[in-house]
């Protein structure tokens, strides 16, 4: 039955005391206090491995907590597993939205709960049911019968709220709810998530985006280490001060920069088009430089470092990579001396149920091979990385995500190419792996390897490239020098409103 | 940074241990199923007599089995090697007595020609898999599917819908238990063929480049095309190699037959696969292995056999060949979630 929402009250709704998990000798969880009241939006914040997505799966049943206590309205809320959970009404909206994509819109949002007449399905019943809770979450243009893949991927997440809405959930969980969003469905989404809050659901927010938790939540409360270290009325602390929260450690310490000079140039793009995007991109990268693309999702930026790497179809432009002249496959980049690290290391960058030894040496495998000389080979760059394993033959699954992502990079410093094509390299990783890969990427291009590198995150960029290009609807834009740009211009040109500043 | 190495030797060596437990675990289980038929019938079981009809009885599935952990390693499937095996029967049968297609006479091959052949024959139909796969960009499971039926369509048009007769040569020896005079060596020469194509196609897996690449396409694709994997070649060569050990084993299984039989081997590629699984493939890709898959065979025949022994009738072989499929599958998915 979906409940109606109860009054605006500032009543405690989830609390959460010294909650601890372990997974053999880890400490998933450390402590962690947290608590959110009806008609509040609580942001959860932290580094990936700080243990926020842990602590959810404790809160939604997945894993059992070995200590601590939890509470919901009052009472003792111990579920044993995710149906439990939502029984007590917590709703969780993952990243990867769990819908099935062949049902339509209504029978989605009513899933495992449908209303019958005996065996029947009581049709209008779903309808109705569906089409309250799409009222309540102020989209009634939503057509109910549509299957759900028709639907855009912010459309999709809504559905998926409103499923959260019907079971009459008392605490709705968000985890990362922007990431694959635009600017205009964010605009929406906040909308959303204010309406509910003063329907008086209880929030917990999950962001990397401090920008949005500025934005959008009453309180936040910061993990690191999987404990909560601190916390407090979003209102009055300063991103640096939250920063300072999640990190551990102030900003200047972790993008290292040695003095370098540019040297000759190694790659020379020109008016470079691809089978969609780019559009057009020029650019020239020189050893010894890190040259930055930064953009929005989806201007580019990814396709560009493809139809470099022959990954993805160029259509028109010219590729000058050392001698090379022109596009060309993957194999070829690699034995030319240029190696990539993928934005996806699950779906792509890595073979997560190969083992180390394999996945590093992947790319450069001789024809007949001994595997102990792979793994020693191996173990150069897994100590080199400080990559954290039992051994080169574990599989690279087991690794956590940073350590995996540290591997990716190992792989084209086994293959000591001259220029690496970074996509996302930091992308959901803990704040030790990124130090450590900005660390190598300066060693690399003081000793005259040339780096391009996207990413989404300004901060890094700013932090660790020597010149910046901004793309925008596959349209790449001059290199500047860091030091002439601010996160600002930089926004303004990623979003096209550039020209005026 | 000596002692992290010197650490991480140690873990290496006890990580070996562990997949080294993962290996042998189809191997425990084989020598279970011996013990335990060998103790309900000491006198028929564990004689050397019965042990060389076992192995006769695995060599066939055996060796289709070699290019299956091939195929299924790499993460993909074939369903079309029984048909193929009643095809190359049915092949080197004709080229054996010769004869006529399309006008043109084709003069009585010599054994090891035809037997060529037949090899030759298998590594067609490999690659038709294989150039279907990869150009047309279809399921495997689909395309062999298809070809399933096709090539057994082809056997039976080649063969007339008859047995085809052909002069008895010393083909027909590779597959017989031994002959008092031929003692010296051990095993009959069918199941030292494969033996000897075990061994090379187990050091291909481990110590070549292209061994390696079957690994990288079958547990990720996109790293294996990432990392300059030539990831259509391999397969289509993956797929041929796959073809010719299929067309080696319609060689022994005719030489078992001693005629081409368009309806022979039906229903084998279900037991190749499940020799292949049984013995630690994964049939998502990227894992399984040429030891594993001979132990997963022969754990078959031993429970067929076993069976026999125990004068069960066939339908209880069947069900608890069954068993066993689902049981070391579901035994490696425990023992994965473990680790």
């Amino acid at each position: 039955m979906p409940v109606a929402p109860v009054a605006v009250t500032t009543s405690e709704r989830l609390r959460m005391v010294g909650v601890h998990k372990r997974f053999g000798a880890t400490i998933a969880l450390g402590g962690v206090d947290l608590s959110v009241a009806s008609g509040e939006i609580l942001a959860l914040v932290g580094e990936n491995g700080a243990g926020k997505s842990t602590l959810m799966k404790v809160l939604s049943g997945a894993h059992l907590p070995d200590d601590g206590v939890m509470c919901i309205d009052g009472q003792p809320y111990r579920p044993r597993n995710p149906l439990d959970a939502r029984r007590a009404g917590v709703a969780m909206i993952y990243q990867e939205l769990s819908l099935a994509k062949h049902l339509s819109v209504m029978e989605n949002i009513l899933l495992g709960m449908e209303p019958t007449h005996g065996p029947f399905m009581a049709w209008n019943l779903v309808r109705k049911r569906s089409a309250e809770a799409m009222a309540q979450l102020g989209r009634p243009d939503i057509p109910l019968d549509a299957p759900v893949y028709r639907l855009s991927v912010a459309e999709q997440q809504l559905v998926e709220i409103a499923r959260a809405i019907a079971i009459g959930c008392r605490v709705l969980v968000l985890d990362e709810p922007t990431s694959s969003l635009t600017k205009r469905d964010i605009v929406c989404l906040f909308d959303l998530v204010t309406r509910l809050k003063q329907q008086g659901h209880a929030i917990v927010y999950i962001s990397h985006f401090l920008e949005e938790v500025k934005e959008i939540s009453d309180r936040f409360t910061v993990l690191r280490d999987g404990r909560s270290v601190g916390g407090g009325v979003t209102a009055d602390a300063s991103t640096d001060q939250i920063i300072a929260m999640m990190v551990g450690r102030t900003v200047d310490e972790l993008y290292p920069r040695s003095p370098r000079t540019a040297g000759e140039v190694v790659l020379e793009v020109n008016n470079l088009a691809g089978a969609g995007k780019p559009e057009s991109a020029s650019l020239t990268l020189r050893r010894g430089e890190i040259l930055g693309i930064a953009g929005l999702v989806g201007a580019g930026r990814t396709e560009l470092l493809r139809s470099l790497f022959g990954l993805a179809a160029v259509r028109s432009g010219k590729i000058k990579f050392g001698a090379y002249v022109g596009a060309s496959s993957p194999a070829g980049r690699w034995s030319q001396g240029m190696g990539m690290v993928s934005e996806d290391r699950k779906a792509e960058g890595l073979a997560l149920s190969l083992s180390l030894s394999d996945n590093i040496t992947l790319s450069k495998l001789p024809p007949f091979l001994s595997p102990s000389r792979q793994d020693d080979l191996s173990m150069r760059w897994i100590d080199r990385l400080k990559i954290r394993c039992r051994s080169p033959r574990q599989s690279a699954g087991d690794l956590s995500g940073g350590n995996q992502q540290k591997l990716a990079v190992a792989r084209l410093l086994l293959h000591d190419v001259d220029v690496l094509l970074l996509d996302e390299p930091t992308r959901g990783i803990d704040v030790g792996s990124k130090a450590q890969i900005y660390q190598v990427m300066d060693e690399l291009a003081c000793a005259g390897k040339a780096v391009l590198m996207v990413s989404s995150y300004l901060p890094e960029l700013m932090g660790v490239c020597d010149r910046i290009a901004v793309m925008c609807r596959g349209v790449l834009g001059d290199a500047k020098p860091v030091k002439e740009l601010t996160e600002h211009q930089i926004m303004l040109e990623a979003t096209g409103s550039g020209e005026a500043a | 940074m000596t002692t992290l190495t010197y650490e991480s030797r140690t873990e290496t060596r006890r990580s070996n241990l562990r997949t080294l437990l993962a290996k042998v675990g189809p191997l425990i289980g084989l020598v279970f199923v011996v013990a335990l038929f060998s103790s309900l019938r000491p006198q028929r079981f564990p004689t050397f007599g019965n042990v060389e009809v076992m192995l006769l009885q695995t060599t066939v599935v055996a060796t289709g089995a070699l290019g299956m952990t091939l195929i299924i390693i790499a993460g993909g499937i074939d369903l079309s090697i029984g048909s193929a095996i009643a095809l190359v029967t049915v092949a080197i049968a004709r080229f054996l007595s010769g004869f006529e297609i399309f006008g043109w006479v084709v003069p009585p091959a010599s054994p090891g020609l035809a037997a060529l052949g037949g090899v030759v024959v298998g590594v067609l139909c490999g690659m038709l898999n294989g150039l279907l796969i990869t150009r047309l960009k279809l399921a495997p499971f689909i395309v062999t599917l298809g070809t399933w039926g096709a090539l057994r369509g082809a056997a039976k048009g080649l063969a007339n819908e008859m047995m085809v007769v052909a002069p008895s040569t010393w083909l027909n020896s590779l597959l017989k238990t031994l002959s008092p005079g031929d003692r010296w060596m051990l095993l009959p020469p069918g199941v030292w063929i494969m033996l000897a194509m075990a061994l090379c196609v187990g050091a291909m897996l481990r110590y070549t480049r292209f061994g390696r690449h079957i690994f990288a396409i079958g547990s990720n694709e996109q790293t294996a095309r990432l990392c300059g994997v030539p990831v259509e070649r391999s397969k289509l060569l993956i797929y041929m190699l796959a073809g010719a050990f299929a067309g080696l084993a319609g060689v022994l299984q005719f030489s078992y037959l001693t005629v081409g039989d368009c309806t022979t081997a039906t229903g084998m590629e279900l037991d190749i696969i499940a020799a292949v699984v049984i013995g630690g493939a994964s049939l998502n890709g990227g894992q399984g292995s040429i030891f594993g898959s001979l132990v997963g065979a022969l754990i078959m025949t031993a429970v067929g056999n076993g069976c026999t022994k125990m004068d069960y009738r066939n339908w209880v072989q069947e069900i608890v060949t069954g068993g066993i499929i689902i049981f070391a599958v579901a035994l490696d998915r425990l023992r994965q979630r473990r680790t």
